[in-house]
């Protein structure tokens, strides 16, 4: 875990932001990877999120909500490396593409970046995976609504940052 | 020697037509939710009146993402209504495998609060391959929609 705080400074950081969310606890999601360019989150396979009973895959409903919460958490990463301040982003929307469906009893990886960030609107893509980054389940775009700092709790705040501050 | 797995994989191979049967029998479309772990892990329901059915996400602490709201995750959100497109559709074409999703794009109108949340859907277009379904969602008015959604399906 150190290492990768190392080379990705973010993960940490990330990791607090995805804690928060109550449906992301529920599904068991482990950020890997946190840097100012990319996020990368791990979804375990479960039984009780089979979308298709005859095959066992899982619901795309899931794969949408790796998704909008690993671009949600790029968002939050890249507003943090440029200015140094927390924003909490709603989406705006979200288009995903399912190219093939997540192979059961393997964890499903999503990659997202956002790639443009403007004063009031954050773009965002996102990679589904299991073997291979090159090999996707799924695409996704999407844009978020920028809001101002203050709009973030200082409750919320402090369970990001880790330690309240003391300046 | 007889795979010890056999019965089980027996068991868990479903047959969709005719459950679809039963839930049309019966009158009842949960039955076929009944089948979905993933429905059951969000908790919804489906209803019908008449030719149309509504589907019904009610409030569960454990599909909130803002806690600061609180707010229902957009993912479940978006979960809800394809699931929702996906019933519609089995019941509507009475097809024989569940329809597989291709796209699905959402379009967040306002947050969606701790409540209970409804969804109805229009099959747009129907081809012999592919299914067009559009999807609104609201909590306590019908006019105020918190997001709407279309999405392609693969169908049988």
């Amino acid at each position: 875990m150190k290492e990768t705080a190392d080379v990705f400074p973010l993960t940490e950081m990330a990791s607090r932001f995805v804690a928060q969310l109550t449906q992301c606890q529920k599904l068991k999601l482990k950020v890997l990877e946190g840097s100012s360019k990319h996020v990368l989150i791990e979804l375990p396979y479960d039984t009780q999120l089979i979308g298709y009973p005859d095959t066992g895959v899982i619901h795309g409903g899931v794969i949408t909500t790796l998704m909008d919460t690993a671009s949600g958490c790029a968002v939050v990463c890249s507003i943090f490396d440029k200015f140094g301040s927390l924003e909490i982003s709603p989406t705006l929307d979200l288009r995903v593409d399912y190219m093939k469906p997540a192979e059961p009893f393997k964890p499903v990886y999503g990659f997202a970046q956002c790639y443009k960030l403007s004063s009031s609107v954050a773009f965002t893509r996102a990679i589904a995976y299991q073997d291979s980054i090159d090999d996707p389940i799924a695409h996704a775009v999407g844009s978020f609504m920028r809001i101002s700092p203050e709009m973030v709790g200082e409750e919320f705040r402090q369970a990001l940052m880790g330690e309240p501050r003391n300046d | 020697m007889t795979n010890p797995n056999a019965d089980e994989c027996e068991q868990t191979k479903l047959d969709v037509k005719s459950i679809i049967r039963k839930a049309t029998e019966l009158n009842d479309f949960g039955h076929l939710l009944e089948h979905v772990p993933y429905a059951k892990f969000i908790g919804m329901e489906v209803d019908r009146f008449g030719d149309e059915l509504i589907f019904k996400l009610p409030a569960k602490d454990d599909n909130i993402g803002n806690p600061v709201l609180p707010a229902l995750h957009g993912g479940v959100i978006a979960g809800f209504m394809e699931m929702s497109a996906i019933v519609q559709l089995m019941v509507f074409m009475q097809t024989s495998k569940v329809p597989k999703v291709v796209d699905f794009s959402i379009d967040y109108l306002r947050a969606g609060y701790h409540k209970d949340s409804f969804a109805e859907c229009k099959i747009t277009r129907q081809g012999r391959r592919v299914a067009n379904v559009s999807i609104n969602c609201w909590q306590t008015n019908r006019k105020h929609l918190i997001a709407t959604a279309r999405a392609h399906f693969l169908i049988d």
